[in-house]
């Protein structure tokens, strides 16, 4: 290491600098104007146990891609077989998601097999059997494919929730993934957490369907649902009684257009009422398409739903041509602005589940900001004055390391945005304790060299040489469980190692690099013989 | 100011039989309480389930609070004072999503107590996916921080000191587990922490007694290896004794003014911090000779 004490002194006044400016912004908000411009101004980040907020696991059913793209595409080959003429029958168990194909003679099931193999590469035969002349045959989606639909189902929700919150107006969300079809969310700050959660979790599907008016709703409601129509519920909720009532509606199985082909949505007040509702536009596809479908079913009514729930089904009066359209239904403003920000967000391309959900208030985080502050300074105050006391001038100069220790710690802190969390204050007071113990194997280590007779001199040098290999592989060691530690944590834990490994990594550093120097000053500077140890 | 002088001759190895039987004993005691209380007590981290903190403004009985929860359908909900008109709920039930579950928590709080009465503090759910994967990596964390320090201790020491330090490790977190049983205290995400701190702090101290001992076999190769390790241990009982109380000291302060929410924390922390001393002095070196008797080709040793 460097010799001269000169050179050793302005390093670690160079460092100590440094983490002052790094710790300005985190010690007071009116910084002048220029160090703004030129110096850091973040603040050291709080976990969401100290500012308060919203951290959730999300899970995302990503088998349910794979399934809802195997009914496409059987739907797709159903149509594709029914225009080539191929004769089939096919038996959905929707419960099982088990699609199996019946044919009645050989030729048809070649026929099929041959259109299989050139437009669906991505289906595959799970069981094919002949039996009493007929042909049976079993799809699903190709294992490969399967596995690529689940990740990108994973991307994209990822993404579609990230647009969510960003236009929900959250300062520094965290959304990232985890594993292999979790994604981790955490907002910070937020107050109506059960809003969030529904903008986040809803799946925002929406569909545009018939109502099936040639068969009877009452046989359906009994149990006997006609062949390619579905019971939906409309729910609205009565203004004067706040009481939600449910109507069930009979309606077309197919969906004519998605929520994919939205371009915008955005909330409107309607003039009459002064109630709120949310007019979307068409992209230029499903302008087409609207026009085209509200163009062949003027006077049927055609019903819009979300996830599954009827919101309206207005009769169409007239052809609808330029793309524009409206949601109606009995939102509240909140409501109505949350169902525009996630239609203009996307729908997620599979249902996602909250597996942890995890929300502190601010005045708990308050509360333990300053229990845990005042818990550490009174720690600090004392194993400050212990050393003083043990050790005399030597302990000084340990609480100087000690002190230094802390600046740098936070410095550190601020300069690589970790986060501080409850467990992390505790980690720094942790860590004056830790610190003291390297100053404590130098100051034993030198008391013996001096018990055996040696020089002050002698005994600083041995004592520090000595101590050197200790301190580092007790430190490492520690470092090891440390990393652990953070590689097993979430939240709070991460931030109680981060504090604890950058504290041993700096208390080295303070307590063998710094504290020498004062004794080399005091030595060879001062030509001090005898020093309290 | 000397607690204790430079020169104290404990033999700390004729006393490590003992030591180890008051060990066994007191883990026989964790074993015990385990078995009496149906295993440990996990907490929703591992177990699954839902923890609410509320404060209400003004004092609320107990009784009411479980006849509200018990209205929106918790069945046995666990109520636990947590500071002055503060408490704590905890139930088993997390469900499958957690979508509702809080908003059905809101509104059988207001309905029983009216808005604004009361706060809610924080939120917990953990649904029984996550408490298993937790459950899986808190285990695979200690057992392979273990793992690491057994290779460094053993590459940078011998491999016999690597086992006695492991050894020493297992002790402290089943002392640790013991005592936490005992006070019937809750195993979370923070307890797992503070397991894998104990772990870095008595390796901590373990490191230093070994340290000793190399120095001090390398400067006196004919003197038995029973010696060497007594004397390290008491050359070096001042400074373990020192950290171990600063460390304790400021344990002792989080414990009482550090807030309720890191005081089953802390908690394992200082019982944790004893243990560790303790094994340090009388477990872990001594093993390094047992493993010596027991192995003779060992006694080379490292230049």
């Amino acid at each position: 290491m460097f010799k001269s004490i000169r050179i050793r002194a302005a390093v670690t006044i160079v460092i100590c600098l440094a983490s002052l400016v790094y710790l300005a912004p985190s010690l007071t908000s009116d910084l002048p104007d220029t160090w703004k411009n030129y110096l850091p101004t973040d603040k050291i980040h709080l976990g969401l146990d100290l500012q308060g907020g919203m951290h959730l696991v999300l899970e995302v059913q990503s088998a349910k891609a794979v399934e809802s793209t195997l009914e496409k595409t059987v739907g797709d080959l159903k149509e594709n077989l029914m225009d080539k003429r191929v004769r089939f029958k096919l038996r959905e168990r929707t419960k099982d998601r088990d699609f199996t194909f019946e044919f009645p003679d050989v030729a048809s099931r070649d026929d099929f097999d041959k259109i299989l193999k050139n437009d669906y590469p991505d289906l595959e035969t799970t069981t094919s059997e002949m039996a009493e002349g007929r042909g049976l045959v079993s799809l699903k989606i190709r294992d490969k494919r399967a596995a690529e639909i689940q990740k990108m189902a994973v991307e994209q929700s990822l993404e579609t929730i990230r647009n969510r919150v960003d236009q929900f107006g959250i300062t520094e969300p965290e959304i990232i993934p985890q594993g292999k079809d979790r994604i981790i969310v955490q907002l910070p700050g937020i107050k109506d957490t059960a809003r969030a959660k529904s903008l986040i979790g809803r799946t925002a599907l929406l569909e545009f369907k018939l109502v099936d008016e040639e068969h009877s709703l009452d046989e359906a409601l009994k149990g006997n649902v006609p062949e390619g129509s579905i019971v939906a519920y409309e729910s609205r909720m009565d203004r004067n009684s706040g009481r939600r009532t449910q109507t069930p509606l009979l309606l077309n199985g197919r969906t004519l257009l998605t929520g994919d082909a939205l371009e915008g949505a955005k909330v409107q007040i309607s003039d009459r009422f002064g109630e709120p509702h949310v007019s979307i536009k068409f992209n230029a596809q499903g302008a087409r398409d609207f026009d085209r479908i509200t163009g062949e079913n003027v006077k049927k009514r055609l019903a819009i739903v979300l996830d599954g729930l009827v919101h309206s089904a207005p009769v169409i009066q007239e052809r609808i041509s330029g793309g524009q359209a409206q949601i109606t239904g009995s939102f509240t403003m909140e409501e109505a602005s949350d169902l525009a920000i996630v239609l203009r967000a996307g729908a997620l391309p599979a249902p996602v589940n909250i597996l942890e959900e995890r929300t502190v208030g601010p005045s708990l985080g308050r509360d333990s900001i300053d229990k845990g502050t005042w818990a550490s300074v009174i720690a600090g105050i004392l194993i400050l004055m212990f050393m003083v006391l043990y050790y005399r001038l030597t302990g000084f100069i340990a609480d100087m390391a000690l002190v230094m220790n802390m600046l740098l710690l936070l410095g550190v802190m601020a300069a690589f945005k970790a986060t501080l969390t409850l467990p992390g204050i505790a980690g720094i007071a942790l860590t004056i304790g830790m610190a003291v113990d390297a100053n404590v194997l130098i100051n034993e280590r030198i008391r013996e060299e001096l018990h055996l007779g040696k020089t002050l001199r002698a005994a600083i040098e041995a004592g520090y040489t000595k101590a050197f290999l200790t301190i580092f592989d007790s430190n490492v060691t520690t470092l090891v469980a440390a990393l652990f530690l953070f590689g097993f944590g979430t939240g709070p834990v991460k931030g109680f190692a981060v504090t604890l490994t950058i504290g041993i990594v700096v208390s080295m550093f303070t307590a063998i690099f710094v504290t020498r120097i004062v004794f080399d000053y005091l030595i060879w500077n001062r030509r001090v013989e005898k020093i309290s140890i | 100011m000397e607690i204790i002088k430079v020169e104290t001759h404990i033999n700390f190895v004729r006393m490590m039989k003992s030591a180890v039987l008051v060990s066994i004993a007191v883990i026989a005691v964790g074993i015990a309480s385990l078995i009496w209380h149906g295993g440990p007590n996990f907490g929703i981290d591992f177990a699954g389930g839902t923890l609410i903190q509320i404060k209400f403004q003004q004092e609320t009985p107990t009784d009411k609070i479980r006849a509200a929860f018990k209205s929106m359908g918790f069945e046995g909900s666990i109520i636990q004072d947590f500071g002055p008109n503060e408490v704590i709920v905890r139930t088993a039930e997390s469900g499958a999503d957690a979508k509702e579950l809080t908003s059905r928590v809101e509104e059988a709080l207001s309905t029983a107590f009216g808005k604004g009465a009361y706060e809610l503090r924080r939120i917990e759910v953990v649904g029984p996916k996550v408490g298993r994967d937790l459950t899986r990596k808190a285990l695979l964390a200690i057992f392979f921080s273990w793992i690491g320090i057994l290779i460094y201790v053993g590459v940078r020491f011998e491999f016999r000191y690597a086992l006695g330090g492991i050894v020493a490790l297992i002790h402290d977190v089943l002392i640790t587990i013991t005592f936490l049983s005992l006070f019937n205290k809750e195993f979370d995400l923070n307890i797992v922490a503070a397991l894998l701190t104990i772990i870095g702090f008595s390796i901590n101290d373990t490191i230093v007694i070994f340290d000793r001992i190399r120095e001090n076999s390398r400067k006196n190769i004919r003197m038995p290896l029973m010696d060497i390790i007594n004397t390290s241990v008491n050359q070096t009982l001042s400074r373990t004794l020192l950290t171990s109380f600063t460390v304790f000291m400021v344990l002792l302060v989080l414990f009482f003014f550090g807030g309720s929410v890191i005081h089953d924390f802390t908690f394992a922390l200082l019982v944790g911090t004893i243990a560790g001393v303790y094994s340090t002095v009388f477990i872990a070196s001594p093993i390094v000779l047992l493993f010596e008797t027991i192995k003779p080709t060992g006694l080379k040793r490292k230049r």
